[in-house]
């Protein structure tokens, strides 16, 4: 346990999500343990002996986090309390953000008997895990980039509709500084032929770490596949896109085996998309901005206004990449069903307001630029609209 | 009363009397229903032996049955296990909830015993008792094609009659209510049916919240890979897990004593699907339908069925896997326990059963002849028996289902410290060991495990008290179905406050349990599992547990669930969670 705590404050730190220092995360067996010693720590290990959870995680975020995350914080206590964002990640997983004004126990454990976070304005986000310190690591991390998504998507709005205040400008004056162009040259990754089996697994492991470093993805999450032959190579669900070695799964075309179980919810999604069209690689990500812009819509009148993300009738692009609306998984408004037939004589497609799909012939080059291209015209693109 | 309608049926059989009990609001809050609730109707009576005619079989419903919640349409039955002599209980779908719940009862508890063979039908308004001589000795199916026109149906098979420790109760014809014997109580009550039709309506308190709820949890459901991904158990049914833990080199092979069958590519569940082209099934008010039915109506075995028919008795037969679970269901017994006890038996004799030897051997143990009868008794009374009792791979008594604890370690912690004996259910933490959810932990290593295992049992009791199906919480979680909980009953909860439920809940029946003697003896695993290595290759080491690690684990687990080291309840603990004990 003491292991597993040192690993997800690290990562929170590697993935931008945190300052060096600034994560305290305990996990609770029989007996509970930090990652470091903290002043905080007992306030923390009251939420402990309250809840049935294993694994806890406070942190203040980095900018530009924090100061987009206390401004959503702050106008919520002026109504419910409550950080409403829309991505398909909040939808799905968080549902709501409840604020929590006081770095209490009682206050904090009352949120986080109802949700899977609490926002601490001026104090951070703590999460939890049943299982693992993991799981309060995605769920914080779920929280920095949907308040990036919402405080992004409400300014442009704002922005739009002349409405924009003199906090928001200063909240974005701050954000600004800690936003760096995306790179243009993309990384060189394995070219095919791939010759055995071995390097299959290598191709798919190195285009989802590349992915992770070029910061495309929100935190380490997304999927990657690779159809070899009569097999599709695809990431395993809830794996971490930087740690993929041991956790792809070999899908026969053919139906034979379920041992694919165990692979990503948007299996289907990549095998309609392989069978359908010539690409062999896919790589899916959430780069931040292609999720921001595919939500900025101006039909305000809309019959479908708030179910956008199911039920959008509307074709629209961003340049040349289609805008569907889909949700995760294979249910009856999944995005199996709208993302494989947008995707053909296409180099991508943004699955509204959740990510990128992109795809390469042979290998993961292709995809990789697409990926890091499209991104950079979202972010290129929003820039200019906020300036 | 949201939910719960506030009505208990008490049959005494001894007198053939009725009556219906009203239970306090904070009964239902305290216990929510289900297996919650049929845990406190058991306590008072948890030390009479299970054929007492004080001994109470009891039908439990939640307070979401018969409501729109997702995968509601289950019940809990319950009373003590004549195979484990632990609490017994069994969560089961089909239609007996639902109609019980429209029937206008949360629950039946059934007590005493007829002089004669008899069946109960249950209708708005009328109880019934009915002479049922004529259908002793009738197979699970027959029953239900000749009672289905009474509604939904409860039954018993030749197997109960014949004494089988292992003998289920079978609802509809094709859900079973298995793995402890309870099969048994009927028998002992001399009940032969019981069949229930409603026709009311169970009153939600916010119907737009209960929409709200469901369409959260349908979106996780959806989300889910295992759950309504193409390969999944919607698709494949739950022998979709089949290749997964063959791959993972952990289905229990030749009696556990490999844990690889080279022949299972070709016995998997899309054999299944070429070979019988089965339609979707299920549970009533379930989308999920993970029961799969051939044209014929012939059932498809579930996962735990598929595997111990093929791998642990070394069989390559897949029809003779369909036609062992066909006999199974129709004499109403256990498939895990009996094909584990065929695998023990040909251990024991150095015998490898070819497929027409396991069906004869099925044959004879539901109808209790000749070896048949011994074999009955399950693995562990035959092995003890002949002097063997570390071949009868079992905990408490009751034999373990088709995940073989070396390749998880979870798992073998959840084994042995399951309160109704060998059971992968309780905790289930093949969710994060092989399955990834919610996300996934290191399957070769103990380490976290005593807590994990404790919070999962917790959530589990209370899953089995809403009552829903396990298999959703794959994708959903209590935070979803706390709303629910709270829509359909009115009553304001969290995640957490339904955890505190399921704590208690659980702790209640360690407390049975240790009320009829059972200790750390009990809590522990086969010695095949420290001693032998399983079928290691392709870089995968399955090697045998660490025994003293998994003490350290148990003793661990001893602490997080508030029990001394031997295993047993502290009163301040019963205390806290309202309940007694007095060492």
């Amino acid at each position: 346990m003491k292991q597993l705590v040192g690993k997800y404050a690290r990562k929170l730190v590697d993935a931008g999500l945190a300052e060096d220092g600034a994560p305290v995360v305990g996990g609770l067996d029989d007996e509970l343990v930090w990652n470091r010693r903290d002043a905080r720590c007992s306030e923390l290990a009251k939420v402990f002996s309250g809840l049935n959870i294993n694994a806890l995680l406070f942190s203040l975020p980095a900018e530009p986090y924090r100061s987009m995350i206390d401004y959503l914080a702050s106008m919520a206590t002026v109504t419910d309390g409550v950080i409403r964002p829309t991505d398909t990640e909040t939808r799905t997983i968080l549902h709501d953000l409840p604020v929590v004004e006081a770095f209490d126990a009682g206050e904090i454990m009352a949120a986080l008997e109802r949700r899977k976070c609490a926002v601490l304005p001026g104090h951070g986000v703590v999460t939890w895990g049943m299982v693992s310190p993991e799981q309060a690591f995605v769920f914080y991390s779920s929280v920095c980039f949907a308040c990036f998504v919402k405080f992004m998507s409400d300014y442009l709005a704002d922005r739009k509709s002349g409405r924009v205040s003199r906090r928001q400008r200063r909240v974005m004056d701050t954000v600004m500084q800690h936003i760096d162009l995306l790179p243009s040259e993309p990384p060189a990754l394995m070219r095919a032929p791939f010759l055995s089996e071995r390097a299959i697994y290598h191709a798919v492991s190195q285009a989802g770490r590349m992915t992770v470093e070029y910061g495309l993805v929100d935190s380490f999450f997304g999927n990657v596949s690779l159809r070899c032959g009569d097999t599709l190579y695809i990431s395993q669900t809830t794996s971490s896109l930087d740690e993929l070695d041991g956790c792809i799964d070999p899908c026969p075309l053919d139906g034979s085996s379920c041992a694919g179980i165990t692979a990503s919810s948007e299996l289907t999604a990549h095998r309609e998309i392989v069978q359908r069209t010539e690409m062999n690689a896919i790589l899916h990500g959430h780069p931040k901005f292609s999720v921001i812009l595919s939500m900025d819509c101006e039909k305000t009148d809309c019959a479908f206004r708030g179910q956008c993300h199911i039920r959008c009738p509307e074709s629209r692009f961003i340049e040349d990449i289609p805008i569907v609306p889909g949700e995760v998984g294979t249910g009856p408004h999944g995005l199996c069903h709208t993302l494989p037939p947008a995707m053909e004589g296409r180099r991508g497609v943004i699955v509204y307001g959740h990510g990128l799909f992109t795809v390469g012939r042979e290998d993961f080059n292709e995809a990789f630029a697409g990926l890091l291209a499209i991104e950079r015209l979202c972010q290129e693109t929003y820039l200019r609209m906020v300036s | 009363m949201n939910g719960w309608l506030g009505s208990i049926l008490h049959v005494d059989l001894t007198d053939g009397t009725h009556s219906v009990e009203h239970p306090a609001a904070a009964t239902y809050q305290a216990w929510i229903g289900g297996k919650g609730l049929a845990g406190h109707y058991l306590y008072p009576h948890a030390t009479r032996s299970w054929d007492a005619p004080g001994m109470p079989l009891i039908f439990m419903t939640g307070p979401l049955v018969g409501t729109s919640a997702p995968t509601s349409g289950r019940m809990c039955i319950m009373s003590r296990s004549p195979l484990t002599g632990t609490i017994g209980d069994a969560s089961v779908g089909g239609s007996l909830g639902i109609e019980l719940k429209q029937a206008g009862f949360d629950g039946i508890v059934i007590s005493g015993s007829s002089q004669r063979p008899c069946g109960i039908e249950i209708t708005p308004g009328s109880v019934l008792i009915r002479e049922a001589s004529a259908l002793s000795g009738m197979g699970t199916g027959e029953l239900h094609i000749r009672l289905k026109d009474k509604g939904a149906v409860a039954t018993a098979g030749p197997a109960a009659e014949s004494g089988v420790l292992f003998a289920n109760i079978v609802v509809d014809g094709a859900h079973c209510a298995g793995r402890n014997g309870l099969g048994l109580l009927f028998s002992a009550k001399n009940l032969k049916y019981l069949t229930i039709k409603g026709s009311g309506r169970v009153p939600v308190h916010d119907p737009d919240g209960l929409r709200q709820a469901r369409e959260d949890i349908f979106r996780l459901i959806a989300a889910s890979p295992v759950l309504l991904g193409e390969l999944g158990i919607a698709q494949f049914g739950t022998g979709a897990l089949y290749d997964l833990m063959n791959n993972r080199r952990m289905m229990p092979t030749a009696n556990f004593r490999q844990t690889v069958f080279a022949p299972a590519p070709s016995m998997n569940a899309a054999a299944y699907k070429r070979r019988y082209m089965p339609k979707r099934s299920g549970c009533r008010g379930c989308h999920i339908l993970c029961k799969k039915v051939a044209r014929d109506g012939t059932l498809i075995p579930e996962f735990e069925t598929m595997s111990h028919f093929s791998a642990l008795l070394l069989n390559e037969d897949i029809d003779v896997v369909t036609k062992a679970n066909s006999i199974c269901n129709n004499l109403g017994m256990d498939t895990i326990s009996a094909a584990a006890t065929l695998a023990c038996y040909a251990e024991m004799e150095g015998e490898r059963l070819s497929g027409e030897r396991i069906l004869s051997l099925l044959d004879a143990i539901g109808h209790g002849h000749g070896i048949g009868r011994e074999l009955g008794q399950g693995s562990f009374r035959y092995a003890a028996a002949k002097g063997e009792p570390g071949v009868s791979i079992s905990v408490k008594r009751q034999e373990l289902p088709a995940y073989d604890p070396r390749g998880a370690y979870g798992m073998a912690l959840g084994y042995a410290t399951s309160t109704r004996g060998g059971c992968h259910l309780r905790a289930y933490p093949i969710s994060h060991e092989i399955l990834r959810k919610p996300v996934a932990t290191d399957r070769f290593s103990f380490a976290g495990k005593a807590r994990i295992i404790k919070i999962a049992e917790d959530c589990n009791a209370v899953v089995d008290s809403l009552t829903a199906c396990k298999f959703v919480f794959f994708g959903a979680s209590l935070e979803e179905y706390a709303k629910a909980f709270t829509a359909v009953t009115g009553v304001e909860t969290t995640t957490q406050e339904l955890m505190r439920a399921g704590e208690r809940i659980y702790y209640n029946e360690r407390i049975m349990n240790a009320l009829n003697g059972f200790t750390d003896a009990d809590d522990d695993l086969p010695p095949r599992f420290f001693e032998d290595e399983g079928s290691s290759g392709n870089d995968m080491r399955i090697a045998p547990l660490d025994r003293k690690e998994f003490l350290r684990t148990r003793a661990r687990y001893y602490r997080v669930r508030g029990l001394d080291q031997k295993g047993m309840p502290v009163s301040e603990k019963a205390a806290q969670l309202g309940l007694q004990w007095t060492a």
